[in-house]
């Protein structure tokens, strides 16, 4: 479990998380929602250690993320897989290159044991006869299949994603959530996607973190999200007539 | 106080490439990656510039020297004194501190600002010294020689210049080449030229990890990058030049 307590953070005395608590359990999709600005992408800075929050712990299976030491932090980041918003896929390798590149980092494997893996992960994400392209000669869904490749290559505990299906397509957005959905419950991970794309949240959020201004202003599951009558939730969820639509075809059908 | 404060990060930045790598073999393949890229890529600039540069002093040369009463062969020992002492070592620095330096402070921002810094180091890799060190070595090994090919293409440029332009007879520049040779200067261009490729690989390497925004300041970072690199080896050169030969 990851727990979180009470994190602050300030940029140039301009306060942009303030006091979040909150826990994220192993085997879930956890989303963290809000509005552009409202602070996702600092939180999750703060929980991958990219940020050093001001006030706060984090804790990641009972290891206080602040007080562990450089060689322990590196350790926990070896359990830790990343999605980043555009893949972030080093240019001047190959997918074959990139997906090996933490195998070459941390493990002492020969180079067939390392490409078994890698042509594994690659299979599991369904992607085939990319071995060696170029980042740049992918589609962006082909890329963030490989970033997800790439996250899961060292069995990571914990699965980290920023925005994984912006820029996307909504039918290759479905396959990329699915394709977390599968992954997550496969291997047990704790997920912890940052978005504002509701579909996703709609269809894999198992647990819900609203955020507005830098603080948690709700938390709840999928399902709740119709029930509450929290007025922030209310008013991002339902900005979209579509969502509208959706609450109540669904408040009629559990009636 | 920007700039001391500019001037402490870089420092700070230095004191985090410096560790040791965390695995050999990834730091070798990236070495060699580098080599290729700083220093194989650059030979052809260098080759073309210092062959061309050492014909126009030459040239100069000659054709400033009207004094009967001063010998042709002073020629040679100008083009030689003035491509080992200056023209190799900092004309060329300047040459590699653009090319160079804008491909290290446009690449290394453009990981910045795609996230790719961001990723190696949710890995637990060191970025600063996965990124730099490797430049820095790959720099300080190849710049030398890189030097030492423009000093001989340099002498080599001015005597076909002489052999195209007849201003000057060949004997009389091999003579001049010849004369009063101090090995000495060599090692005060190499020794010049060795922090130079520190300040090459560095100094970009500051601009670009540092950047933030997106491309247009991946752009303004290549650029700054590259002013600061000619200002810092500019000074470098006179101070080095007071200590070493003053």
């Amino acid at each position: 479990m990851i727990e979180v307590t009470d994190l602050y953070k300030e940029f140039n005395g301009v306060p942009v998380l303030k006091g979040i608590s909150t826990t994220f359990e192993k085997g879930k999709i956890n989303m963290i929602i809000g509005q552009s600005g409202s602070g996702k992408t600092v939180f999750l800075k703060c929980l991958l250690g990219l940020f050093v929050p001001e006030k706060g712990v984090i804790c990641f299976d009972g290891r206080k993320h602040t007080e562990l030491s450089i060689k322990q932090q590196r350790q926990l980041r070896k359990e830790i897989g990343m999605v980043f918003q555009g893949g972030a896929l080093y240019d001047s390798l190959t997918v074959e290159e990139n997906i090996m590149f933490p195998l070459k980092m941390f493990t002492k494997n020969q180079p067939s044991e390392m490409l078994d893996r890698v042509n594994a992960v690659l299979k599991r994400v369904n992607l085939e006869n990319v071995n060696k392209k170029f980042p740049a000669e992918l589609s962006g869904g082909m890329q963030k299949r490989v970033a997800i490749a790439r996250a899961i290559v060292m069995n990571p505990k914990y699965l980290f994603c920023d925005e994984p299906n912006s820029g996307l397509d909504p039918i290759t957005a479905t396959v990329i959530d699915n394709l977390i959905q599968e992954i997550t419950k496969e291997y047990q991970m704790i997920t912890i996607i940052n978005s504002h794309d509701m579909n996703s949240v709609m269809e894999i959020g198992e647990k819900i973190v609203f955020l507005k201004n830098g603080v948690k202003a709700w938390e709840g599951t999928n399902k709740d999200i119709f029930k509450t009558e929290n007025e922030v939730v209310v008013d991002f969820v339902y900005s979209s007539n579509l969502f509208k639509k959706v609450k109540e075809a669904y408040l009629n059908e559990t009636k | 106080m920007n700039y001391l404060k500019h001037i402490g990060k870089y420092f700070i930045m230095l004191k985090q490439v410096f560790r040791k790598p965390q695995k050999w073999s990834v730091f070798r393949e990236v070495l060699f990656r580098e080599i290729e890229d700083l220093g194989l890529k650059s030979m052809g600039i260098i080759m073309f510039i210092s062959f061309f540069v050492g014909g126009v002093v030459a040239i100069q040369t000659a054709m400033n020297i009207e004094s009967p009463f001063i010998p042709k062969y002073l020629i040679g020992f100008a083009a030689k004194r003035s491509m080992i002492l200056e023209f190799a070592p900092t004309f060329m620095s300047i040459i590699l501190a653009g090319k160079v330096g804008s491909y290290i402070a446009s690449s290394i921002g453009t990981m910045r600002v795609t996230e790719q810094i961001d990723a190696l180091e949710v890995m637990g890799i060191n970025s600063l010294n996965y990124l730099i060190l490797p430049k820095i070595i790959a720099a300080l090994f190849f710049y030398p020689l890189l030097i030492l090919l423009a000093m001989f293409l340099g002498i080599l440029g001015g005597y076909y210049a002489g052999i195209l332009t007849d201003l000057f007879y060949s004997e009389d520049y091999i003579y001049g080449i010849q004369l009063d040779f101090d090995p000495y200067y060599i090692k005060y261009a190499l020794t010049k030229t060795v922090v130079f490729a520190f300040v090459i690989a560095t100094i970009p390497a500051y601009h670009g990890y540092y950047v933030k925004g997106g491309s247009l300041e991946v752009g303004r970072a290549s650029t700054q990058a590259v002013v600061w690199t000619s200002i810092v080896i500019i000074l470098l050169n006179y101070f080095l030049t007071q200590m070493i030969l003053g």
